[in-house]
């Protein structure tokens, strides 16, 4: 393969738009043409998503249609629980829960007959056109981390560089220095993903300005929170938006190398990610002289190995060079001394993926995205007792309630709505009563929850709040790494109590020893995860006294603080 | 727990020819051997301390360190029942209740007498929209009931003798 220059690129991409024009365009599709994506993300690839996808080319391929009908591979659509799911264009409908069988009747009645096969639309949709836009899923939503997911294949650099993909990178490598990058980004506000909210900017200033013989952009893939998809289905559905927002970040803060750090349960998203650094290698994306220019970058896959604390960016970092995955006590950040000793920026998918948009759109566009403090889109992954799980992303400021309530369709099985959790083992519980709270870093943060990486999980009147705060604190017990005491004791003490509440032997000085456990492991623990591993049980306790004082064995009223 | 002994292949040499020159390659090489064998073997570990010149004390505290690497071998059915909250909150405790019934192993254990099964919790496996799951080897079961358990089990077993 020729690799691309920065002259060349223009002329590339207009020849890969054609040939994936009318998939984008989809009122250029005439006299029976049909463009049909398949997900193939893990949720859908789990349940045959595979075997639909052969199956499909198969029997179109015997009726002749072959001309006609492009069936292509996509990621995510967001509607996972009802997976594996069929988009056709024109048509604009999705086939739900589609089993391998039902596919000769779909190319039958609708790809030959041109009728829509009603019965196997989501059943909102039942008796309707079963268009996207009447789907209730994707009401509010607003797809930037996202835009590509479910509408190109993965696997494709081509479709990538067809809608505008690499284009912010040839922006930034055509006459962009460094500092209007970060000028960009700190008109944009765009602040960290992983958590905790750290302008983006600033980090990548900081590793700018820092003296090092290296320096280094690592990608934070590993997304350990139970119950939190998001990265992994962007790394499945669009690895070159992570790529390129790499690049882009090596080239301003200076860096010729950069790893991709992704958890090694994450099977398909690696070997994806692989496929599409291999590819991009080819056209000379990545590599010596990119794009021809004298920016030079590598990229490699450091796969994790099952630990949750390595979340943490000097966990991380120790978990590259090969060691234990132990925190280290910061300063020195990592953008002043990271990875091997050198200024390193460590940026999450969800964060990365944002760049290119904001290249591209400029700065001032991202910032109109959002609420005073938090500006853009937010991804989350929505499950537990709701009806429609899946995963969406939403401005910032769009509230609890549109979220489990219009997006998701409200509670399964009619049952009565009691708390989401958000931030996963490091967040807290939010009861109904503050579902109209618009979300952002800072109204989560002061409900006691946080954004954490995006894990959004719905409970019901059935699920008992001591329960969760115990399987949280277990989690926490589990991963805590040791290191630190007041991590290491604090979740096991606390685990020990909420053990006997559930026995419902609680003693009656034990809520005022778990406030004060929590306390310390606040204060005194090395790194985030002991820091904020007590979250769960400050907010249940909090929100839901009661169902801590049910389990004293001698019932009493107790005041919490 | 018995020791096996398990053959240094050329896939193992190469392996450590890619990586040794790499920083950091410790965690690379360790889930090339994992690949190969389905676990770390003892002498394995301390064919990889010889080579890369360091204790063997370093590699143990790597391998124990993460959930990832087993130091024992794999059975040969590994049922990963998934314990995220998502999971948590759909039944996956009644599940694994569930399985090691059926399995007859007892609540604190992970393996069948025989060696062939093994229950094990595993934190999220990145399909919460389908909860709760299991990974059985490779593959994924989704939408999960306890009455689903009995079946899946038996056709596992007929494929087995089939």
């Amino acid at each position: 393969m020729e690799k691309l220059t920065l002259k060349t690129t223009q002329r590339y991409r207009e020849q890969q738009r054609a040939v994936i024009e009318k998939r984008l365009k989809p009122d250029q599709l005439t006299g029976g043409q049909m463009e049909v994506m398949v997900c193939r993300s893990t949720g859908c690839e789990s349940i045959e998503a595979k075997r639909i996808l052969e199956r499909l080319k198969k029997v179109v391929n015997s009726k002749g249609l072959d001309d006609k009908i492009h069936i292509t591979q996509t990621g995510c659509f967001g509607f996972c629980e009802k997976g594996p799911i069929v988009k056709v264009l024109p048509e604009n409908v999705y086939y739900v829960m589609v089993k391998p069988d039902d596919i000769e009747e779909i190319v039958e009645k609708h790809f030959v007959e041109g009728n829509i096969v009603d019965s196997m639309l989501m059943e909102e949709q039942q008796g309707k056109t079963g268009r996207r836009e009447e789907i209730s899923l994707f009401k509010k939503q607003m797809r930037i981390v996202l835009r590509n997911n479910g509408r190109i294949d993965p696997e494709s650099v081509n479709e990538y560089i067809a809608v505008d993909g690499y284009t912010a990178l040839e922006k930034v490598l055509n006459g962009m220095t460094p500092e209007e990058v970060i000028a960009t980004l700190k008109l944009a506000g765009l602040r960290g993903r992983g958590g905790a909210g750290f302008p983006i900017w600033q980090k990548w200033t900081n590793a700018r300005k820092a003296i090092g013989e290296n320096k280094f952009i690592i990608c934070n893939g590993d997304e350990g929170d139970p119950g939190a998809f998001m990265d992994s289905s962007v790394l499945e559905g669009d690895p070159h938006s992570v790529i390129e927002a790499m690049a882009i970040a090596a080239y301003t803060i200076g860096a010729s190398k950069g790893y991709f750090y992704v958890r090694a349960e994450y099977g398909l998203a690696i070997r994806r990610i692989q496929v599409a650094i291999d590819q991009a290698y080819a056209l000379g994306l990545l590599g010596k002289n990119v794009l021809g220019s004298d920016f030079s970058f590598d990229l490699e896959i450091r796969l994790g190995a099952g630990a949750f604390v390595c979340g943490e960016e000097t966990a991380l970092i120790a978990s590259i060079e090969g060691e234990r995955g132990t925190p280290r006590p910061r300063p020195p950040y990592p953008s002043i001394s990271g990875l091997f000793g050198m200024p390193t920026v460590i940026n999450n998918v969800e964060t990365l993926a944002n760049i290119a948009p904001i290249i591209n759109n400029g700065g001032e566009w991202f910032a109109s995205i959002g609420t005073e403090t938090s500006k853009g889109t937010k991804v989350f992954a929505l499950t537990g007792k709701v009806n429609v799980s899946g995963l969406i992303e939403v401005p910032m400021g769009t509230t609890i309630r549109e979220i489990v309530f219009d997006i998701g369709g409200g509670i399964a099985g009619g049952k009565k709505v009691k708390a989401v959790q958000t931030g996963g083992p490091s967040g807290g519980i939010i009861p109904e009563k503050y579902f109209d709270t618009p979300i952002d870093y800072e109204s989560l943060n002061s409900l006691g929850s946080m954004m954490g990486s995006g894990g959004m999980i719905v409970m019901d009147e059935d699920d008992s709040m001591v329960d969760i705060a115990k399987f949280y604190i277990q989690f926490s017990v589990d991963e805590s790494c040791g290191k630190c005491a007041p991590c290491r004791i604090g979740n096991y003490q606390i685990l020990q109590i909420l053990e006997r509440f559930g026995k419902k032997r609680g003693k009656e000085d034990d809520l005022e020893k778990l406030h004060d456990i929590a306390f310390a492991m606040k204060k005194g623990s090395l790194c985030g995860l002991g820091q904020t591993s007590p979250n769960p049980v400050i907010s249940t306790l909090k929100y839901f006294p009661e169902e801590y004082n049910e389990k004293i064995r001698k019932p009493k009223i107790v005041q919490t603080k | 727990m018995e020791t096996l002994h398990e053959e240094i292949t050329d896939e193992i040499r190469a392996i450590l020819d890619k990586w040794k020159p790499k920083e950091g390659n410790l965690i690379m090489i360790l889930h090339g051997v994992q690949q190969r064998y389905g676990y770390v073997p003892w002498n394995i570990s301390k064919f990889l301390a010889s080579e890369l010149s360091v204790p063997l004390a370093r590699i143990f505290e790597v391998v124990t360190f993460y959930n990832f690497f087993n130091l024992e071998a794999p059975a040969d059915y590994k049922i990963s029942v998934c314990t995220g909250t998502a999971c948590h909150l759909k039944g996956a405790p009644v599940l694994i209740q569930g399985l090691k019934k059926q399995l007859k192993i007892s609540p604190k254990a992970q393996y069948t007498e025989d060696r062939k099964f093994k229950v094990e919790e595993v934190r999220c496996v990145g399909c919460c929209g389908l909860a709760p799951a299991m990974v059985i080897n490779e593959e994924v079961y989704g939408r999960l009931k306890p009455e689903d358990i009995e079946p899946t089990l038996e056709t596992i077993k007929i494929e087995e003798t089939s």
